[in-house]
């Protein structure tokens, strides 16, 4: 096997070092009632050129693009990523690397994510940030328990127009807590309505996605004075963390966290994983953080180095007490992230931003022009909601044998949604993938 | 940019990613603009982050400038012990990136997913196969996560009986990660020492075992890399009291093939693909914590399922008793792809090879060090033994001096200082991967460093002097933090 170096001379000689007879002696620990004496029911091993051919025609068996024309979001988005990304990204020295416990030996790795740590604090206008968290609905999660930790209330206040898959998720980590989650509901133009939280008392957080579910903007300004008012955290999620070089950053608006999906930057979808959870927030919460971080420091001669830091939050040291059990991030994804950012821009990102909104803005007014009612009318960044005839289902069935996936059918989130469909645009669709959608949708 | 790029040979410098570049530079190629402009209205917009602006060739130069300052396992050993840093075989990596794994959508028509469907239920059924368990889920993040998902389906469980149950048993040669898993879904860990060959006794267990337990978190092989021989009857035991046996399944790795967690008493527990299943670690994740579990606890899975009818493959969300869902999606498709390769390529008899191999390598490693470190228990370990400093506190060496020492002879240190019941501990663990030159080199090095603690302790103290940089301080690192720049 090639993965298995040792020669059969090898072995004899360690077996003697060790002073057993054979393989299976090294296993005298193992209690007789504990041994499994059959073989594992498992298939053969494969050629490395059988695994190609099986692993391919796995991969023929799925609908991607460029041959699926995929208008479809939702929170993972299709976009473009340089070949220079996936190139530096596959260095066998990030890839084959551990957590970096042994500073001196992985600056490479410590400096990278030091950097994506700043490039995502400075996207999402908030001061620090952590190394990563495993995804959007994770750091949620994590994000509205870290502000139950900070304000000592058990209460939270989540938009109803928050991805209804990390709510979920939020609803599970929350279960035998004890603490409680109340939904806000949302107004006729697409945006949460604020109005409960009027008659709320200690909540910790209200959490708020923009651009929401619905691809609409939220006034994040109105939620954070509202949150403040009653001494709660501000949440801002997001799904879609390119918006931000467009948009306003949660931070400018009063985010105290802003957390989210980083997918979108040079991350491929791979059916949803592994993904990028980011998270930041303001310094005076540096300490109630969830998960790992990275600091910059100085060696003996003075040099600039960096460390993973304040790790007494951690469960290494403080095991129960710890603030979360977070072990590992996605540092790999993180690394890619920083270095799409660093591919794109500051000027780039915006005009890539920009150019998203515009191709979905070109859609909905086809679609709009062609008879068909755009539910929301407040602002969008690159999805939208768009609302087909009755019966359109069989219409879909019939797209999806032309390649084309017509977006994402809401009633299963919003039984209150039937026929209401979320539409998404990226920069990889042309106005041709889009006048084809249009004629098709309405033939 | 003040410091010069060229430091010493091949030595390089970098500088931070924003002190490079010019405003104005890009290293991506816009799309064609083919629609109009459309106006977003006044008071949403900014003038955009301040990312820096850089030139391909900057980005490139950067990060792989970078990456020479790192140490991966393709670059050497890796021995850092309950990690599993073995060797990652590159045809994984070609697996994962084919283009309709890595470009599918999380929700498109089971119809249209059908091939990744059909490698996550096989993976599954390889997975219950490999523990000798029931049913299995993929989608835990990491082990942690997969830790926390253990802990939720065994609360459910009990809520589903109408019970709640407040403590858990977390012995003192568990991970890391146990209690603060246990902490989130509310138990009380209750802590439990092993006895004086490092392993749990039964007696132990029996005291503190009682009907408002909810079971036991157990790492076998532990962290002192011993089988827990008295896991059967701690098994007995602990459901005799209606208790659940959550196995920590971090060192897996020792024991494919070999044992069956199922078949010993054990009710859930997770694995690491990061670790067994030679996915890469990428510098700290992604990782995949898949939760094994027996039929009692199948109702409580996270949702969706993947399921199989007749060759069809599908999603099913029909478990009204499910904990709910652990991740947006389906959890860490890229990284099932890899471990699933692993496995297609190394078939039944390979995997429990790779287990005695890891187990033969780390014996010898104990065997010949012995004499040179101080061991902890002088006894057959599994796949990582666990030394300390205490043949070398004369000479006023600690385990961190000689750890960094190692640097200096090219090898990545051990886990060191963990696990926290031996005193100034040094954790090995060198998988299978390893060939016996490479190990012999190892033990040569660890030899002659321990020869220069009693020689020339200063050469310990000054290590490491052949990295990018000197030791670093993390006192001042955690006292005036500095996140971003």
């Amino acid at each position: 096997m090639r993965y298995l170096p040792h020669t059969s001379e090898e072995i004899a000689s360690m077996l003697e070092a060790v002073g057993v007879d054979d393989l299976d002696s090294l296993f005298s620990t193992v209690p007789e009632e504990c041994r499994f004496s059959a073989d594992l029911d498992l298939p053969e091993p494969l050629t490395e050129w059988d695994l190609n051919a099986h692993m391919q025609a796995l991969a023929n068996n799925m609908a991607v693009s460029p041959e699926y024309k995929v208008f479809m979001g939702a929170g993972s988005y299709e976009h473009f990523v340089p070949a220079s990304v996936f190139y530096l990204l596959g260095r066998s020295e990030f890839v084959t690397s551990y957590t970096p416990y042994q500073p001196e030996m992985s600056q490479g790795t410590l400096q990278a994510i030091y950097e994506y740590q700043t490039l995502t604090a400075r996207l999402l206008g908030m001061e620090i940030a952590t190394a990563s968290h495993y995804d959007g609905a994770t750091a949620l999660a994590e994000s509205l328990l870290m502000a139950i930790r900070v304000t000592k209330r058990k209460r939270v206040a989540v938009s109803r127009l928050i991805h209804p898959l990390y709510r979920r998720v939020v609803h599970t980590y929350f279960e035998p807590t004890g603490y409680e989650v109340v939904e806000l509901g949302y107004l006729e133009n697409g945006v949460t309505d604020l109005t409960d939280l009027d008659n709320m008392e200690d909540f910790a957080a209200v959490a708020v996605q923009s651009p929401n579910f619905f691809g609409c903007i939220e006034n994040f300004q109105a939620v954070g004075e509202k949150a403040h008012d009653r001494q709660a955290l501000f949440i801002a999620s997001f799904t879609e963390a390119l918006s931000y070089g467009l948009l306003k950053s949660p931070g400018s608006q009063g985010a105290d966290i802003a957390c989210g999906e980083g997918q979108s930057m040079g991350i491929p979808q791979t059916f949803g994983g592994p993904a990028l959870g980011m998270l930041a927030s303001r310094k005076k919460y540096m300490r109630s953080l969830p998960g790992r971080l990275v600091g910059q420091t100085k060696d003996l001669d003075g040099k600039r180095g960096f460390v993973l830091t304040l790790a007494t939050r951690e469960q290494h040291i403080r095991r129960e007490k710890a603030t979360s059990n977070i072990c590992t991030n996605n540092s790999l994804c993180a690394l890619a992230a920083a270095m799409y950012m660093a591919s794109v821009g500051g000027t780039g990102i915006r005009e890539l931003a920009r150019l998203n909104h515009d191709k979905a803005e070109y859609l909905k007014r086809e679609l709009k022009n062609a008879g068909l009612a755009i539910t929301f009318d407040d602002p969008t960044f690159n999805e939208f909601v768009v609302e087909f005839p009755a019966g359109f289902q069989a219409a879909y069935e019939r797209l999806l044998e032309k390649k084309i996936v017509a977006g994402l059918h809401l009633a299963p989130y919003y039984p209150e949604l039937a026929n209401h469909y979320l539409l998404c645009v990226t920069e990889t669709r042309s106005k041709e993938d889009m006048d084809s959608l249009v004629r098709e949708v309405t033939s | 940019m003040k410091e010069s790029l060229g430091a010493n040979g091949l030595i390089l410098n970098e500088p931070l990613l924003w002190e490079k570049g010019k405003k104005g530079r890009s290293g991506f190629s816009l799309p064609r603009r083919d629609v109009e402009s459309s106006p977003l209205g006044q008071g949403l917009t900014c003038e955009g982050p301040e990312l820096p602006d850089l030139s391909e060739i900057d980005v490139v130069r950067h990060y792989t400038r970078l990456s020479q300052w790192n140490f991966g396992v393709d670059t050497g050993m890796y021995p850092l012990g309950s990690c599993t840093m073995k060797y990652s075989p590159k045809t994984n990596e070609k697996q994962a990136s084919l283009p309709g794994f890595a470009g599918a959508h999380p929700l498109l028509p089971a119809a249209l997913s059908q091939g990744v469907l059909q490698m996550m239920f096989e993976l599954q059924q390889y997975l219950a196969e490999i523990t000798g368990m029931d049913a299995a889920t993929l989608q835990p993040a990491a082990g942690a996560h997969g830790e926390l998902t253990g802990m939720l389906l065994m609360y459910a469980f009990y809520k589903s009986r109408g019970e709640r149950r407040s403590k858990i048993i977390v012995p003192d040669t568990a991970h890391g990660t146990n209690p603060a898993s246990a902490a989130l879904c509310g138990y009380s860990p209750v802590p439990v020492k092993s006895n004086d060959q490092g392993i749990l006794s039964v007696e132990a267990i029996a005291e503190v075992m009682d009907e408002n337990t909810a079971g036991i978190m157990v790492t076998n092989p532990n962290t002192l890399g011993l089988y827990e021989e008295n896991i059967h009857k701690i098994a007995e035991i602990v459901h005799a009291k209606g208790g659940i046996v959550y196995c920590d399944g971090a060192n897996m790795n020792a024991v494919m093939g070999v044992t069956r967690m199922g078949e010993i008493g054990v009710d859930v527990m997770h694995l690491n693909l990061h670790k067994t299943f030679s996915t890469p670690h990428g510098g700290g994740g992604p990782g995949s914590g898949p939760v094994c579990v027996k039929k009692g606890l199948e109702p409580f899975l996270p949702v969706p399922r993947v399921m199989e009818e007749n060759g069809i493959y599908g999603l099913s969300e029909d478990f009204p008793e499910s904990v709910g869902k652990m991740q947006a999606f389906h959890g860490n498709v890229g990284v099932m792809i890899k471990a699933y390769s692993y496995i297609r390529s190394m078939g039944p008899k390979n995997l429990k090879k790779a287990s005695q191999l890891a187990v033969l390598n780390a014996n010898y490693i104990k065997e010949r060090l012995k004499g040179t470190l101080h061991l902890a228990y002088d006894r057959p370990c599994m796949h990582e033994c666990v030394f300390s400093d205490k043949n070398q506190t004369a000479h006023k060496i600690a385990t961190i001096d000689m750890a960094k020492r190692l640097m200096d002879y090219g090898f990545h240190p051990p886990t060191v200082y963990f696990p926290l019941v031996v005193h100034g501990s040094i954790m090995i663990e060198p998988t299978e991967t390893e060939s016996k030159e490479d190990i012999d080199q190892f033990i040569e090095a660890f030899k002659t460093i321990a020869n220069e603690a009693g020689r020339n302790p200063e050469l310990l103290h000054d290590a490491p002097k052949r990295c990018k940089v000197r030791r670093l301080d993390e006192t001042t690192a955690a006292r005036k933090p500095c996140l971003a720049g």
